[in-house]
């Protein structure tokens, strides 16, 4: 079992992240009205992974643990990356 | 609550009694043998409804049922089996036993969440139960609950899917518990490498749990807010796309055919050593391909849509990488087959029954190529021959795995020993009713019977017949090979701690073994497979 120190985050810092977040989701709402076409979807897909990258690393501590525990959370983004490119391949080449 | 027997040293089983001490309990053994009665008893449920298919089909036209109720009972069937047995099946119920013992610990990490994963599980099954008798209205989409027909049929397919979807969040959490377990409570000295390999297999299911199934969970809560909030995702006349729906449906659900089926291969690989009494033969390329087959799962989900109006550009894709995951099978497969060269081979019951599952996974593992190939699937997709084939690979290697496991480890479980011979024919019966029942359907797939068909032409009776009389040689062998556990359970022999001469850990302590496994935690000092005979020097 790992033993590493505890990390407490400042409130500074968790009112950055949260100050980040929420522009990322005004952002994603007014992305809407630029028209994008058929991008629309991947826009909104990067702005939530962005988001969900900045939660995982400050408010659920990815950034403090071990180097095996973000290589495996890592590697669960990387899946589910390969997943919706290839089930979107399909769309693109119907 | 601590009733010792006289007869009987305290262990898991007796250490307290009383039905709430089982139904509370958050000892792991315990929990197993929750989930193995439960299968246990819905499997043979869904056996009974496949053996009234089989009858009604003996001749054509209407036999014993109409074809709403043929429709409702391979549903029915398809659901239970899939859902309630064979995803959790082996995980649930062996994992559950065996893995915090083979790794040297006395619980999974988190035990209360294991129950609490039971309880979901049983909550799911009752569901789903409920959703074929509530209102008169049987689902009646198959298990697959493909749209547009789930989204508009007026059966109780809320209830069902709502069911599906509970059943996955405990897989979730059972997955989750393994792998913490896995990664934090191995013993000391046990290094991955030194770790069994039914451990490995369990580790590679594990993370396909965790990481598929919330695909397929999701994927129904849509088709449930199509059907019930009218939002457009796979319906067309809502501006959906059904396509969409198999995508997200066979993501999950291909990978679930390796929560069948890894586990299985974790069991054989445990049984071969020990019934040769010689190290496992290639224990890292075993090891590794666990992880090879989760990985390359991942991403052949495509060829069961190669018929549904995908791309030309996906469908080679998909048959490509299909192919691929015949790589890390037939690792296996060669290195089981060299375990046993030179082995002082000992053909007992779960001996008898992993070979069965090479003889019966490798047919089904080559017709499977058949159908990854683009040009013979369009041949044969949706008639008898993938019935066949998926029965061959799900019963004859999942089914036949749970067999092997449960005739492997039935002495730690139990204390006792069961009637060898009757084992041994009850395996006779079932092998040979097995092939009578699902090979002729290869045949009569190429000919071009359809699947889910109550009725068919004449020509198709012979086939049609001789898997009937399949079917019920078969169930007379799951009979005989049940009645044999059964009895036995009770009034078998008393066995010792390691009748089979094992070497992994659940060999070094009693039968049953004890309430928390081992008095002190062992310290490993060497790989899992030393066996100490004049056949491993």
């Amino acid at each position: 079992m790992d033993n590493h120190d505890s990390h407490i985050t400042s409130y500074a810092l968790n009112f950055k992240v949260l100050l980040v977040l929420l522009i990322l989701t005004l952002t994603s709402i007014l992305v809407i009205k630029f028209h994008l076409g058929a991008f629309t979807v991947a826009m909104a897909l990067l702005l939530a992974s962005i988001k969900c990258t900045i939660v995982l690393t400050y408010f659920m501590h990815l950034k403090f643990e071990s180097l095996i525990l973000r290589l495996m959370v890592g590697g669960i983004f990387l899946l589910f990356a390969i997943i919706i490119v290839i089930t979107f391949i399909d769309y693109y080449f119907r | 609550m601590n009733n010792q027997t006289s007869t009987a040293p305290l262990n898991y089983l007796n250490h307290q009694t009383g039905l709430w001490s089982w139904l509370s309990s958050s000892d792991h053994k315990r929990i197993g043998l929750l989930y193995f009665y439960c299968i246990v008893t819905f499997f043979l449920s869904a056996a009974v409804l496949g053996l009234l298919m089989k009858i009604e089909k003996v001749a054509p036209g209407q036999t014993i049922m109409t074809a709403q109720t043929y429709n409702a009972m391979f549903t029915l069937h398809g659901i239970i089996m899939i859902f309630i047995v064979v995803i959790p099946g082996l995980a649930a119920v062996f994992g559950n036993l065996m893995l915090p013992i083979m790794i040297g610990a006395k619980d999974v990490a988190f035990p209360k969440l294991n129950l609490f994963s039971f309880y979901l599980f049983f909550g799911g099954a009752c569901l789903a139960l409920y959703s074929q008798f509530a209102n008169g209205h049987a689902p009646d989409t198959g298990w697959t609950f493909y749209v547009p027909y789930s989204a508009e049929a007026s059966s109780n397919v809320v209830l069902a899917l709502t069911a599906a979807f509970t059943l996955g969040f405990a897989s979730i959490l059972t997955g989750l518990n393994f792998i913490v377990t896995i990664h934090t409570m191995r013993a000391p000295g046990m290094t991955w490498f030194r770790m069994p390999l039914f451990p490995w297999s369990l580790y590679a299911t594990a993370w396909i749990q965790l990481l598929a199934t919330p695909v397929v969970g999701i994927t129904l809560l849509m088709v449930i807010a199509e059907r019930t909030l009218h939002v457009g995702f796979f319906d067309p006349k809502l501006g959906g796309d059904p396509v969409l729906y198999q995508h997200l449906f066979w993501i999950y659900s291909h990978p679930a055919v390796y929560v069948m089926i890894l586990p299985a291969m974790g069991v054989v690989t445990e049984i071969f050593p020990t019934f040769s009494q010689k190290p496992v033969f290639g224990y890292v390329p075993i090891a590794l391909s666990s992880l090879a087959i989760a990985l390359v799962g991942y991403f052949v989900w495509g060829h069961h849509m190669f018929t549904s109006g995908m791309s030309y550009e996906s469908r080679w894709f998909f048959s490509l990488l299909t192919f691929l995951v015949a790589i890390p099978s037939a690792i296996k497969v060669f290195n089981w087959l060299s375990t046993m060269y030179g082995g002082s081979v000992d053909l007992q019951p779960p001996l008898l029954y992993a070979i069965s599952f090479i003889f019966l996974f490798t047919i089904g593992g080559f017709t499977g190529l058949t159908l990854g190939a683009v040009a013979t699937d369009i041949q044969v997709h949706n008639t008898d021959f993938v019935v066949a084939h998926f029965h061959y690979i799900i019963f004859g290697g999942m089914g036949f795995g749970f067999f092997a496991a449960i005739h492997y480890w039935f002495p730690k479980i139990y204390g006792r020993l069961y009637h060898i011979r009757w084992a041994n024919i009850g395996w006779g019966i079932l092998f040979t009713g097995f092939n009578l029942l699902y090979f002729p359907m290869f045949i009569m797939g190429i000919q071009g019977m359809p699947r889910r068909y109550y009725d068919y032409d004449p020509k198709f009776q012979l086939g049609q017949t001789i898997s009937t009389i399949g079917a019920v040689i078969l169930f007379i062998g799951l009979i005989t090979m049940i009645s044999n556990l059964i009895y036995h359970a009770k009034k078998g022999a008393l066995a010792p701690a390691n009748p089979w001469h094992g070497v992994t850990l659940e060999w070094q302590i009693p039968s049953p073994p004890p309430h928390e496994n081992f008095d002190e935690i062992p310290v490993i000092t060497k790989g899992p497979y030393v066996f100490d005979n004049p056949y491993t020097k």
